[in-house]
């Protein structure tokens, strides 16, 4: 329910890098993800700022599971 | 508990204007705190650890609060690295703000520095280390020795994550203590009672879209800055002033809004921060004709200088038609003779910036940027126990019963007309700590709560309403947009005195058409839309409290400089605007001059 949304509010951050890359994440991508990469996404979404951050600009490889919507984000 | 939605509210508002209130879920709390970056969470640890019932709201998850962004460090004289004590930063301070300053605030500040940067180092913030084991210090613009002498080495840093491990050392701590959190809760109104008297807060759940009166004994806000009003911004998108536009709604008093900081180095067109580390490391500014233009304006500093001046030199350089790309729009900042390696290990995170945003590696590449608002010094007025104060009964500083405002959205003031580098996470820890203590103190003499007015939730209803039955209305996005590029480029870096007077009308225009904004969605679940729409409201507010104060100022000061008014104006303009909404009426009030056991430090011409 309303999952886009929910989406929407959790891509605003503390961080304006986050809130731009996020924002043209949802423009571009959302819309596309299937059902795992929507699993995929939260999980990045729930992340500290400066964590998310460091893995879309490849510091930090992380989780192998998140591969798929962290190199879209990457992209962005 | 019951929910009361929006629907079942508009119609109470039509048809039984006074059981709304009734019909509204109430809660009751000692203290309602709006704002979960570090200056509320700093507050509300002093409440909850002294075992009172604390609610603290927040647009988003507390650590994403846009405290989270700050990286420089946090000043306090704590002599680790080179001599210091707080008297030269309350000097720095003094003379930084431009003398408009407050300054037994100021010294109140610098005096708690040390003591508040111990308290979170035992709270667990890990602090950078020098060998000796002491707390690393690194030096900043505007710190000196000796009032005016030698570099000092004030500012206190965890690696570049400073503010996040600020955030996450309050928030482990708050959780321990019982704070009560409200995530993804949107305060909407202050509740003000027939006496003047703050009782709460109305507040929007954005999960549910349930409306609610969050009654208290206390009320704090700790909404952080808004420079979301200008297109150039380096602040998160949540960063729209809300708590300034409640306080003008109630009919509290906004103080020098007219004092925006620009940073020299946004990048262009998104405005992220470049900080200056890169000018510290070697970087340098050049315009179209590749010249390094800053030698010309300070000639000893460069691109060192204070912010106020690079911004003022960018910004002139522009105007002079020595801007770079097809419309003459940005200027440069050239780092690539300093070599892959130093940029690799010393501007990684710059480097990364760069790359993402401008498509530019700045080891081949200059970096496009402009002077970008950052910082908001204006706010909410208060005393320096966070107690908000108004000329509204007989004195001209009067506090307001049941009311503080701490942080970026408060002005205490201790910035003034310009805030240096690394004091404002001093700011919210210090006064954070302070309103917390001056509310306990406070409580314990109020120990009832006051009756909540009948209507408390009225206005607030009254424009979820308009909102929501609002035909053939504007779009949201395309409002937000005109607001941002009249205030860009009406009440920018120059000020010029046709510009503003057409920007007032302007501006006045915008925040028309704001009234009558229009939402597709109606639905109550997570309507973000709804939520836009009244972050469009807030910004309005603070949009013309800037353009109405800016253009009445006609002298320059700090980080307001005018064009037609070049120089400082002590005769005539050392005192505070306090920008009233209904009538947008101003009125102005003293600078302390005095503070609390030294000696005053009187104007003086501020160089560099
Ligand atoms: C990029 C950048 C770097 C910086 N670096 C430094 C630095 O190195 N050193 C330094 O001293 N300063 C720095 N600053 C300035 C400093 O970070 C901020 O001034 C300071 O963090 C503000 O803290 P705050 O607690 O007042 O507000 P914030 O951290 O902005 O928190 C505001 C809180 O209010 C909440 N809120 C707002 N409106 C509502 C509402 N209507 N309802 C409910 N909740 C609401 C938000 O959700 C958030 O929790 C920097 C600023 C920027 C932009």
């Amino acid at each position: 329910m309303k999952k886009l949304e929910r989406a929407r509010w959790r891509c605003r951050r503390g961080l304006l890098e986050l809130d731009i890359v996020l924002q043209r994440f949802m423009d571009e991508y959302y819309a596309k993800l299937d059902e795992a990469e929507l699993g995929q996404f939260e999980t990045l979404l729930d992340l500290p700022d400066n964590d998310l951050w460091d893995m879309i600009t490849l510091k930090e490889t992380g989780n192998g599971n998140l591969q798929p919507v962290l190199r879209l984000l990457q992209k962005v | 508990m019951k929910s009361y939605g929006i629907y079942e509210l508009n119609y109470a508002i039509c048809e039984f204007k006074h059981e709304i209130s009734v019909a509204i879920v109430r809660r009751k709390f000692d203290a309602v705190i709006v704002g979960a970056g570090g200056a509320g969470m700093r507050a509300a640890l002093q409440l909850s650890e002294a075992g009172l019932k604390v609610a603290v709201l927040s647009k988003v998850f507390p650590t994403r609060s846009h405290t989270v962004a700050a990286q420089g460090g946090i000043a306090a004289a704590l002599g680790n690295v080179t001599e210091d004590n707080w008297h030269w930063h309350m000097y720095d301070t003094v003379k930084g703000s431009d003398y408009l300053g407050d300054q037994d605030a100021i010294e109140f500040m610098c005096r708690q520095a040390s003591e508040v940067v111990y308290e979170l180092e035992h709270y667990g913030m890990p602090f950078d280390r020098l060998e000796n084991g002491k707390i690393y210090q690194r030096p900043f613009g505007g710190q000196s020795q000796n009032f005016g002498g030698a570099q000092a080495t004030r500012s206190c840093a965890a690696a570049d994550r400073t503010g996040h491990a600020m955030l996450h050392t309050l928030y482990q701590r708050n959780v321990q203590a019982n704070t009560q959190f409200f995530v993804e809760w949107m305060a909407l109104d202050l509740i003000r009672d027939e006496e003047g008297d703050v009782c709460g807060v109305t507040a929007l759940d954005i999960e549910t879209g349930e409306v609610m009166a969050l009654q208290a004994r206390a009320t704090l806000f700790a909404t952080g800055g808004g420079a979301r009003i200008f297109s150039a911004s380096t602040n998160a998108f949540i960063n729209t002033g809300d708590g300034l536009a409640m306080s003008a709604r109630a009919g509290v008093p906004l103080e020098d809004m007219e004092f925006w900081q620009f940073h020299p180095t946004g990048v262009y067109g998104v405005g992220v921060l470049i900080s200056e580390a890169v000018r510290g490391e070697g970087g340098y500014l050049l315009n179209k004709d590749g010249e390094r233009f800053m030698e010309r304006y300070a000639p000893n500093a460069k691109d060192l200088a204070s912010r106020d001046v690079v911004s003022r030199a960018l910004t002139t350089e522009l105007k002079e038609g020595r801007g770079c790309g097809r419309d003459a729009d940005y200027l440069l900042l050239k780092l690539d003779h300093l070599g892959a390696d130093v940029i690799k290990t010393r501007l990684p995170g710059i480097r990364e910036i760069a790359i993402k945003f401008a498509h530019a590696d700045p080891i081949h590449d200059p970096i496009p940027v402009v002077p970008t608002a950052h910082y908001m010094m204006g706010g909410i007025p208060t005393n320096f126990y966070g107690q908000v104060v108004a000329p509204y009964k007989t004195g001209p500083e009067e506090v307001v019963q049941g009311f503080y405002a701490v942080g970026e959205c408060a002005c205490v003031s201790v910035h003034g007309g310009n805030r240096l580098g690394t004091n404002s996470l001093l700011d919210i820890l210090v006064f954070g700590r302070a309103a917390g203590n001056r509310m306990i103190e406070d409580l314990k003499k109020n120990r009832h709560h006051k009756h909540l007015p009948a209507d408390a939730s009225d206005k607030a209803l009254a424009r979820l309403s308009r909102l929501n039955d609002q035909k053939d209305g504007e779009s949201v996005a395309q409002v937000g947009d005109l607001l941002r590029k009249t205030m860009q480029t009406h009440c920018g870096v120059f000020r010029f005195p046709d510009m503003l007077k057409q920007g007032v009308e302007k501006i006045g225009e915008v925040a028309e058409r704001a009234m009558r904004t229009e939402i597709k969605d109606k639905s109550r679940v997570f309507n973000t839309a709804r939520v836009e729409a009244l972050e469009l409201e807030n910004l309005v507010e603070v949009a013309v409290a800037t353009m109405v104060s800016a253009e009445a100022r006609t002298e320059s000061r700090g980080a307001h400089a005018r064009d037609d008014f070049p120089n400082r104006d002590d005769d005539r303009w050392l005192k505070h605007t306090l920008y009233f909404r209904e009538g947008q009426r101003l009125d102005y009030k003293p600078v302390r001059l005095k503070p609390l056991t030294v000696e005053s430090f009187p104007p003086k011409a501020r160089t560099y």
